[in-house]
């Protein structure tokens, strides 16, 4: 088995903001089921402010941990605060992650990057 | 702890350990010296062989010890490759074979063979019809595993030694997992070389045995000493032998009554989940399929994060075979046999020994559905 940190098992176990928003400003799916990873991310925006964040991840162990974390990370933020999120910040607050799991961190920073183009190009069409 | 991962690696039997004992302590000789000391570890070198010979039904003197199966797998390739070079350079292997074999034959691959690498079908049975056609006569080597580690699907050995026997060409077969589990003749099977690997069977680790049929020309993989008669050089590892013969000896005696026991955990096991929970599937063949594997497909769930969901309830299963388990590509047995590998990635396998009891099952079937139905709740795919 590999060793996790920790906080990777804690959010692993434990994941934070589970779920799918109902009626979301931003979707973002990335990951692909064929290499054993997909992340969906959605947010809830109000006055350009992250207010709610939820995910549905397929994944392993790593992959969940890494999208509760994000989570965690983006919720309260200002879209520029959260674009600002990279993959280093998730690995970093889940204390470390194995090398050959460092791909979940990057789906992770994709994944809230998607939400965010989709809000905004869904805003951008409400103009 | 609930150990249900014998085909990884299994406990070392008291017995064995008692009988290695003796040769990690004062028994230190080495068997090719003239003394009493040494004659008495190359006696008991000897009677391993003879307890290894039995359980497979071969002559002591076509026995020869090895670091283990990955290294048996590795001689009986490039052994008979070498040695057979003016015959021919093609080798027929299947597309579900262990990495020991798979990757010794990409290695002569490189170098000038060319290999065949057969398909199997959704039982992960190789395909007959496609083996005999494949065969030309530049094919000096058919290696065919006995039974498949991670869904336990036995081959149809008896046909393919024949086949192979029709077409003058030798046969190995790789029984790491059907050696000690399974009853082996191999002269009624027609086997020209088997590998099989002690730690599988109750054994030490580190050491393993190829048998090689009488007559058959191969290469030694190592230079050096004569022991094993010139094929295998370097100083005996003469605790790990004697264990593999005495473990071998058990494995004779016990097998029949263990096939019962465990095969009615196993059965019960695999009934529970398939009824418990919803959307899985069975891997290997329902039938022929060794009796103590039970392989899965947890759809919408991802392999590893159920182990380690498991392990948090001290229940060692694996998902794939333990080899890969640090690889992110999903297991090359269940592409083969055309699983998708988004329901590959969600494999599970439990493979049980001799010291599982019925608690065990019950916990398991207890425990898995469980944490199934946590992960869906995360996952994408589930509604």
């Amino acid at each position: 088995m590999l060793e996790y940190s920790e906080k990777v098992i804690e959010h692993f176990r434990n994941p934070r903001n589970v779920g799918k928003i109902e009626n979301a400003d931003g979707v973002g799916k990335v990951g692909n089921p064929v290499c054993g990873d997909v992340m969906v991310i959605y947010i809830k925006v109000k006055d350009n402010k992250i207010e709610d964040c939820k995910f549905q991840t397929f994944g392993c162990a790593a992959a969940i941990a890494t999208s509760s974390m994000v989570t965690e990370l983006v919720k309260g933020k200002d879209i520029e605060e959260a674009l600002n999120i990279t993959n280093r910040t998730v690995a970093e607050a889940l204390g470390g992650l194995p090398a050959i799991k460092y791909h979940c961190s990057l789906l992770a920073e994709e994944g809230i990057r998607a939400a965010i183009e989709d809000y905004k190009r869904r805003k951008g069409s409400d103009d | 702890m609930i150990y249900l991962d014998y085909n990884a690696t299994t406990p070392l039997d008291e017995r064995v350990l008692s009988e290695m004992l003796p040769f990690l302590k004062e028994e230190y000789g080495n068997p090719s010296s003239i003394y009493s000391l040494a004659q008495r570890a190359r006696n008991a070198v000897e009677k391993a062989r003879e307890q290894l010979a039995k359980l497979i039904n071969a002559d002591p003197k076509e026995i020869i010890f090895t670091s283990g199966g990955t290294e048996a797998d590795n001689f009986a390739i490039k052994g008979i490759a070498y040695a057979n070079e003016d015959k021919g350079n093609q080798i027929i292997t299947s597309q579900i074979e262990h990495h020991a074999v798979l990757n010794t034959c990409k290695f002569l691959e490189r170098r000038g063979f060319e290999v065949t690498y057969l398909p199997v079908d959704k039982y992960g049975v190789v395909d007959l019809e496609a083996l005999e056609k494949s065969i030309t006569e530049r094919t000096i080597l058919i290696s065919i595993m006995f039974a498949n580690n991670e869904v336990g699907t036995i081959q149809p050995i008896e046909e393919i030694a024949r086949i192979a026997k029709k077409h003058g060409v030798y046969f190995h077969t790789d029984a790491v997992q059907a050696a000690g589990k399974l009853p082996i003749d191999v002269e009624e099977l027609g086997i020209d070389l088997l590998s099989l690997s002690a730690h599988k069977f109750y054994g030490p680790k580190g050491v393993g045995a190829l048998f090689v049929r009488k007559g058959v020309k191969i290469a030694p993989l190592l230079q050096g000493g004569e022991q094993e008669r010139g094929r295998r050089a370097g100083t005996e590892n003469v605790p790990g032998i004697v264990g593999l013969g005495k473990a071998a000896e058990i494995a004779k005696e016990e097998m029949e009554e263990e096939e019962k026991r465990v095969r009615k955990l196993r059965d019960e096991l695999e009934r529970r989940l398939l009824s418990k929970i919803p959307e899985v599937v069975l891997n290997g063949h329902p039938q022929n399929r060794l009796y103590n594997t039970l392989s899965i497909c947890v759809k919408y769930v991802e392999g590893e994060s159920m182990l380690i969901n498991l392990d948090r309830e001290g229940i060692c299963a694996s998902s794939g075979s333990a080899c890969t388990s640090s690889s992110l590509e999903p297991s090359h047995v269940l592409l083969a046999m055309g699983i998708p590998p988004e329901i590959a990635h969600g494999s599970l396998r439990f493979s049980f020994g001799k010291f599982n009891r019925e608690e065990d099952v019950e916990k398991v079937s207890d425990v898995l559905p469980r944490i199934v139905e946590e992960l869906r709740k995360i996952s994408p795919f589930w509604e």
